[in-house]
């Protein structure tokens, strides 16, 4: 009785919590499903996210501008891994890696510790774990959070069905095609990694004034939440969310319903020692799934290449 | 209209693999010429092709289209002059997007691509106009994704895409090689009417003798990274396969006994 009372009581705080990722796994969703990029870079820049806005603040910046200079330092992030792959040809892994490790020093250079704590009661914060229960809706951190996510999804939607967007879009569907219609890939490539690590700093923004702190480590497996998010959205949402707005909708409430598992697990008593484990198995059988079914259970077609040299 | 002097290009330099691909080669189009171009494996066709899209560099030589000097223009931007059409029927088109974003890519070609609404409602009218012109039936289908349509249909797709905006030269690379002889006989008369009404320039790499002589004003046989032999208007016309066969073997030095345009 007692644990049913702890998993309804933690609910709202999974919620408000898979929202934030949420947001971080539409980043995600931008660099490896629309660009076929999978960009490690996110493990850094959600920190630098969170450590920039909370430095800010605690400078006297206000909210709002500290979070936008959280973005932008997320979108410089994107920028430098785009110029690793595009002008200095390191392969997207890498070029992240490379990115990533190099944040954790400019983060702790930002922080000037490993840790840095907010005071909610000190700053007008947009959200906080404080902020759940008990406050007007319009204070609401789930409902915060929840227009944030809105107001993204619906910039993203018009971004992508505009002439620019649609390039972006065809440059992860087929570069050389791309090519030959005249859109310049390396660009594409490199103002899609900063739209994501835009997103995603915004959500380490998010989730450094929500728990009230910024950490160094806040960021680590980052990737693989945002992962796990894509595809739990997909797996759950994927048949009848066929719009892009209703993708990315499906991508956030992914990350709520990630939140809302490891919730329950927690309060059913697994070691949480073990939870990177648990979510790294998970990401990895669901990234195998399309592999095996096209390995073992694809019916043999005729290849429009089988008849090539017959002629 | 194209000028390509003396352009070479060598792949995998200083290797056991060391490839000349190309080698001094020189060859000018003039507006309007339909020009098939055939010779056996790796005489450097593609090579040609690829070096006039500016895939890579070249070693040396220069690349005029009009007057433009191209040779250091990088591929997306060389594309405003270029249509091009792939053998690989899945490289020309991107799956994951439907017919109609397909073909607003390929309308946009060398233009600017700005934060306006990708499709206009005047644009898709057209291009049911343009797509009625294949009679595969694909103008009801503007919003089913390309991965669905079958080898032939994209191929036709990618031609019409390459011609939507009217390029200066139309580079066409064995684009019926992957499909079934039906198919590649409809793909290439469609390309034929496309390229006539249009009054385009064309090259078009062929491993089919009949093709290389029924279509286009000109013919030229490469071998080794070079043109070894270049005939157009009325002596072309009076070409024959055997012709064509024998001076092919001339070129090869009896080594083509394999190639499959033995086969066509």
């Amino acid at each position: 009785m007692n644990m049913i009372f702890n998993i309804i009581n933690s609910m709202p705080g999974a919620v408000a919590q898979g929202l934030i990722w949420g947001i971080m796994a539409i980043g995600v969703y931008i660099t490896y499903r629309i660009l076929d990029f999978a960009d490690l870079t996110v493990d850094g820049s959600m920190c630098t996210g969170g450590a920039v806005c909370v430095m800010m603040i605690l400078a006297g910046y206000s909210v709002p501008v500290a979070m936008m200079a959280a973005v932008i330092a997320g979108m410089l992030t994107g920028l430098i891994t785009g110029i690793l792959h595009t002008f200095m040809g390191i392969p997207a892994i890498l070029a992240g890696i490379l990115t990533q490790l190099a944040l954790y020093s400019l983060n702790l250079k930002i922080m000037g510790k490993a840790n840095q704590a907010l005071n909610f009661r000190n700053y007008d914060l947009a959200i906080s774990l404080q902020y759940i229960r008990k406050f007007p809706i319009y204070q609401n951190t789930i409902f915060v959070i929840a227009i944030f996510t809105i107001v993204i999804i619906a910039v993203l939607y018009w971004f992508f069905g505009t002439e620019s967007g649609a390039s972006l879009r065809s440059t992860g569907a087929n570069p050389n095609m791309s090519r030959a219609q005249g859109i310049n890939t390396n660009f594409n490539i490199v103002l899609g990694l900063m739209i994501s690590n835009g997103l995603v700093a915004l959500s380490g923004a998010l989730l450094a004034q929500y728990q009230g702190f910024a950490d160094v480590q806040m960021g680590r497996g980052a990737i693989v939440i945002g992962l796990a998010a894509v595809i739990i959205g997909n797996a759950l949402f994927g048949k009848i969310f066929r719009n892009f707005a209703l993708r990315l909708l499906g991508v956030s409430l992914g990350g709520v319903i990630y939140y809302i598992v490891y919730q329950i697990v927690i309060c059913l008593g697994l070691d949480p020692d073990l939870l990177k484990l648990l979510s790294s198995l998970i990401v990895a059988i669901f990234l195998a799934i399309p592999f095996w079914k096209k390995k073992y259970f694809s019916k043999p077609t005729k290849g429009v290449n089988s008849n090539a040299k017959a002629e | 209209m194209l000028k390509l002097s003396n352009i070479s290009k060598t792949f995998n330099t200083g290797t056991i693999n060391e490839k000349l691909a190309l080698d001094n080669l020189s060859l000018v189009l003039n507006d309007g010429d339909f020009v098939t171009v055939i010779g056996g494996n790796g005489a450097g066709k593609s090579t040609m092709l690829n070096a006039i899209s500016g895939v890579w560099g070249l070693d040396s030589g220069s690349i005029y289209i009009d007057d433009c000097d191209v040779t250091n223009m990088p591929e997306y931007k060389r594309a405003k002059f270029l249509g091009r059409v792939f053998q690989d029927p899945m490289m020309g088109t991107a799956a994951d997007m439907e017919i109609e974003e397909n073909m607003s890519l390929a309308l946009r070609r060398g233009k600017r691509r700005t934060l306006k609404w990708g499709i206009t409602k005047a644009e898709r009218e057209m291009f049911k106009k343009e797509l009625e012109i294949l009679e595969l039936g694909l103008e009801t289908r503007l919003n089913d994704k390309v991965g669905l349509l079958s080898g032939g249909q994209r191929q036709a797709l990618t031609l019409l895409m390459a011609t939507l905006q009217k390029p200066k030269l139309l580079l066409l690379d064995e684009h019926t090689a992957a499909l079934d002889p039906k198919t590649a006989a409809k793909v290439l008369e469609l390309s034929d009417k496309i390229i006539r009404s249009n009054n385009l320039t064309a090259l078009m790499i062929t491993h089919n003798m009949n093709d290389a002589i029924k279509y286009g004003n000109r013919l030229i046989m490469m071998n080794s990274g070079k043109i070894v032999f270049d005939v157009s208007g009325e002596e072309k016309q009076n070409l024959t396969k055997e012709q064509l066969v024998e001076l092919f073997s001339a070129a090869h030095g009896g080594e083509f006994a394999n190639d499959r345009i033995l086969l066509s």
